[in-house]
């Protein structure tokens, strides 16, 4: 934990440093100060407090599910209890964790920092999205205390609509309200990066990050008021019955799967692009490199979120959409594969003729683009036609979006959290623990999600409470891998809270980064700059860098 | 050619007995794991790939062995590179996919055909012959099956693993799966869409046999009425034969040889005759007024089960002439059965 088990960790003499006198974090004082703050950083660590309860309030219903997975009996709890609880966790891990993670914790904190300004264009509305985040949090608790819903984070009609006796309005109610949160949070980053950036901060001297924000903000603004419409017709349809979706009435109950798919496969990419952010900063920060065709990567964010918008029917292969319009939806969702190959790529050659250093965040970002490949590529699977209609609905599908959006997005925060934590804090966490986790996270997860593709090919559907005893084993090692992986979460919960008390003083800047973040103090000041910087060098600069440095050396000796 | 069947033989030998892979047990079914060996094998060369990247520069390029990084820019050859190989990759395995898509979605004419109804919580098949199964399909070998499906409430999911076929049961329209079974055994039918409590309990089972022995298994569990029968039945007790009884002046259309032909509604427009129409026009009839006639029948919405829709279109189908339709105006009352034409399917 000293710094010189540390290759290039640029900690302070830890005998005489101390932190900042002032910084965001004691510039007020008491609850209140947290509660009307407008400051963008400590909306950001709200934030972080709120998804991480929800994480593991969500991670528990998904340990619950594992355990009763261990049998192929039904014995553990009852079916309707075991449909509460995959539907609670999915509910919460999307709504409430996955699209919310990296945008309001890490693109709240860094995204005006980045961009080089004081705060985001409308610091009230961004605290106002915390607010309805907590609101529609607490309709979903609601439901979940009331009793629980039993429809899947899907919705189906006409299941949800008319053969469900839960609380199916209360959580819809939640996730419409918590989708203003997400909405306004779209709205701030895409005004801010328009109108707001420092003097010099061209359009292609911003951070990746921030590129790859822009795009999921894109996604946020546009796909989520889709999905509110869509659940305000689910409630009315179950209140008053419009009959949109119920065919006795007219009602065409696919409508439902086109307009959640709408909103819900971009979602996706809400979920994965900011992921891919967090990945680029720290690929680019442990190869001490310039990001690999740093305008290819942008594109294909941009990219990425355009078709994002066209590949929805490919949730409905199956189930009767015409021919013709399913191979156009397949044809689509091959070319939304290929940016996803072309960042892959790119990254890894970030690495060639670099610096390499393998620090916490670098082994997430390893895990990351090792999880992401294949959550990827078994996505290719399920574009494909005639295969998707024997893999879908299977745990194949289960173990493929887990790899993306667990395997990768989930890496992808840790990654960001482990690489933000001392620009946040101010202060190093223990490094090997930390990489303890990040590996013991990676072989769980592993360990936890790779028999689902096999008992996906073997037929094993979703959704399942119980199953036939030939799936027994695989579900066995799943469940083992589950538990490991458990325990790669708790991990830095512990480490990073004690580091808050004890952890190193960490400096400005512990990786010797370029962005403009780590110009200023950790942790930041509440107005981020004295005065305002000129961006004077391109984006991953590790030449400024190393020329700024020497200049420090040089005025302080 | 021949050495790669021998070698195919081998491994779905190898793997369904190591339990990782499930039977192939219709013909549809090698033409699927053929593209899921083509698709995880590029998926693990990509692994790979990525991975000797990852790796390879890692331990070359590490900080002890390389302290001074050179910066790059990118490389558009580099670049271009890996845009098309996966592009290609992409469209090649798009085509394949499609392929195969039309091939199991699209059933051959010679088709038998089976009508499935989903219900919360159980797969109720009806064969032609009248003979009725709960969570159960029977199936002769080398004969390609059509399954004609409808959903009573929720939407399910139609899945047999082994035979690499699913669809969707969807409430208000039928939908339809085909496939051809080749080996005797049984086999899990599963229902893969979520569908409320016991959606894990909604299993069946298809058991597949030789022809003889699916004739035998036909005879044995006949109910001694076809579907047409039953639903002809149907259609003199509702009242359907008034209306529709064929003569030239009755207040219903014709229904003699209307399956599969074209209709001129009063709209205008034109409506090919097929089960979807027929089930449509019963329960919808004023969306369906044949043009010439009146809008004066009543809907049968909620008078009328998913099983007794099908019973109904089936009797329709089999409706070459009016002999029929004129029969039922005479049996109804008596509650006897018609005499049977020949052509009908028998129970």
């Amino acid at each position: 934990m000293s710094a010189t088990s540390s290759t290039i960790l640029n900690l302070p003499d830890q005998r005489t440093a101390t932190l900042p006198k002032r910084h965001y974090l004691n510039n007020e004082d008491g609850l209140l100060s947290w509660l009307f703050t407008g400051d963008h950083k400590r909306i950001a660590i709200l934030y972080l407090i709120s998804i991480t309860i929800f994480f593991f309030i969500g991670g528990a219903f998904a340990g619950l599910i594992r355990l009763e997975l261990l049998t192929p009996q039904p014995d553990l709890v009852a079916s309707d209890t075991y449909n509460k609880l995959f539907s609670m966790h999915g509910i919460i891990m999307v709504f409430l964790f996955l699209v919310p993670s990296v945008p309001a914790t890490l693109g709240n904190f860094l995204m005006p920092i980045m961009l080089g300004t004081k705060d985001l264009a409308f610091p009230k509305i961004n605290l106002l999205s915390w607010y309805l985040y907590w609101v529609g949090g607490l309709f979903i608790m609601a439901a979940l205390v009331l009793g629980g819903v039993d429809t899947g984070w899907t919705f189906t009609t006409p299941l949800s609509t008319h053969y469900l006796n839960t609380h199916v309005v209360t959580a819809a109610l939640g996730i419409f309200i918590a989708g203003f949160s997400s909405i306004f949070t779209g709205l701030n980053f895409i005004v801010t990066i328009h109108r707001m950036r420092a003097p010099g901060m061209t359009w292609f001297r911003m951070p990746l990050f921030v590129w790859s924000h822009y795009a999921a903000s894109i996604l946020m603004v546009l796909g989520t008021p889709v999905l509110a419409i869509t659940l305000v017709l689910v409630a009315l349809e179950r209140t008053i019955g419009i009959g949109v979706f119920d065919p006795t009435k007219g009602g065409d109950p696919l409508l439902f799967q086109h307009l959640f798919w709408f909103y819900s496969h971009p979602a996706v990419y809400i979920m994965i692009l900011p992921g891919m952010g967090v990945i680029s900063e720290v690929v680019s920060t442990f190869a001490r490199k310039r990001v690999f065709g740093y305008t290819a990567v942008a594109f294909s964010s941009v990219a990425i979120a355009l078709f994002g918008f066209f590949v929805w029917a490919h949730h409905m292969f199956i189930m009767g959409v015409s021919n013709y319009s399913a191979l156009v939806f397949s044809l689509l969702t091959m070319l939304v594969a290929v940016p996803s190959a072309i960042k892959i790529f790119n990254w890894a050659f970030t690495l060639q003729k670099g610096s390499i250093t393998f620090e916490t965040p670098m082994l997430y970002a390893f895990g990351f683009m090792g999880l992401f490949t294949i959550g990827g590529m078994t996505g290719v699977f399920l574009g494909a036609l005639g295969m998707d209609i024997h893999l879908t609905e299977t745990y194949f599908i289960v173990a493929h979006f887990h790899f993306v959006m667990v395997g990768g997005m989930l890496m992808a925060f840790l990654s960001g959290v482990h690489f933000w934590w001392p620009k946040m804090t101010g202060r190093m966490y223990p490094e090997s623990l930390s990489k303890l986790a990040a590996v013991t996270t990676f072989i769980g997860f592993n360990l936890t999600f790779l028999p689902q593709f096999v008992l996906g090919y073997l037929g094993m559907p979703r959704r399942y409470h119980a199953y036939p005893p030939e799936f027994q084993v695989l579900n066995v090692l799943s469940t083992a891998g589950a538990t490991v992986l458990g325990v790669g979460y708790v991990l830095p919960l512990l480490y990073l809270a004690w580091s808050l008390k004890y952890g190193p003083i960490a400096g400005n800047n512990p990786w010797q980064a370029t962005g403009l973040e780590w110009q200023i103090q950790s942790p930041p000041l509440t107005e981020n700059f004295i005065e305002i910087p000129v961006m004077d060098h391109e984006a991953y600069d590790y030449e400024w860098l190393a020329k700024k440095m020497e200049q420090e050396v040089t005025t302080v000796g | 050619m021949h050495i790669s069947q021998v070698l195919w033989q081998f491994l779905i030998k190898w793997l369904t007995n190591s339990a990782l892979f499930p039977r192939e047990a219709s013909t549809i079914a090698p033409y699927a794991d053929a593209l899921y060996f083509f698709l995880l094998t590029i998926t693990v060369i990509g692994l790979v790939l990525v991975g000797t990247l990852i790796f390879g520069f890692s331990i070359r390029y590490r900080k002890e062995k390389h302290p001074v990084a050179e910066q790059i820019e990118g490389s558009t050859l580099l670049e271009a590179t890996w845009t098309i190989i996966p592009l290609c990759l992409f469209l090649i395995t798009f085509v394949w996919g499609a392929i195969l898509y039309f091939r199991i979605y699209t059933p051959p004419a010679n088709a038998m055909n089976i009508y499935v109804v989903g219900k919360q919580w159980m797969w109720k098949a009806e064969h032609p012959g009248g003979q009725h199964e709960i969570n159960a399909l029977h199936v002769p070998t080398g004969r390609p099956i059509q399954l004609t499906m409808i959903s009573q409430d929720v939407f399910h999911s139609f899945s047999i693993p082994d035979f690499r076929v699913k669809r969707e049961v969807i409430p208000g329209r039928y939908s339809t799966v085909w496939f051809q079974a080749t080996t005797p055994g049984t086999y899990h039918i599963f229902c893969t869409q979520y569908c409320g409590t016991n959606h894990s309990a909604m299993i069946g089972e298809v058991t597949v046999m030789n022809p003889e022995d699916y004739q035998k298994w036909t005879q044995e569990s006949t109910s001694g009425m076809s579907l047409a029968q039953n639903g002809e039945r149907l259609f003199a007790s509702m009242g359907c034969n008034a209306c529709h009884n064929g003569s030239a002046t009755a207040r219903g259309p014709n229904l003699a040889g209307v399956y599969g032909s074209k209709l001129t509604l009063t709209n205008g427009s034109q409506a090919l005759v097929d089960d979807a129409y027929l089930r449509d026009a019963i329960l919808n009839p004023s969306e369906h007024i044949t043009s010439g006639y009146a809008p004066i029948m009543p809907t049968y919405q909620g008078q009328i089960s998913e099983d007794g829709l099908i019973d109904l279109v089936e009797f329709i189908k089999t409706l070459q002439s009016n002999y029929r339709v004129q029969e039922t105006l005479t049996t109804a009352d008596s509650n006897q059965q018609a005499p049977t034409t020949p052509g009908a399917v028998k129970p």
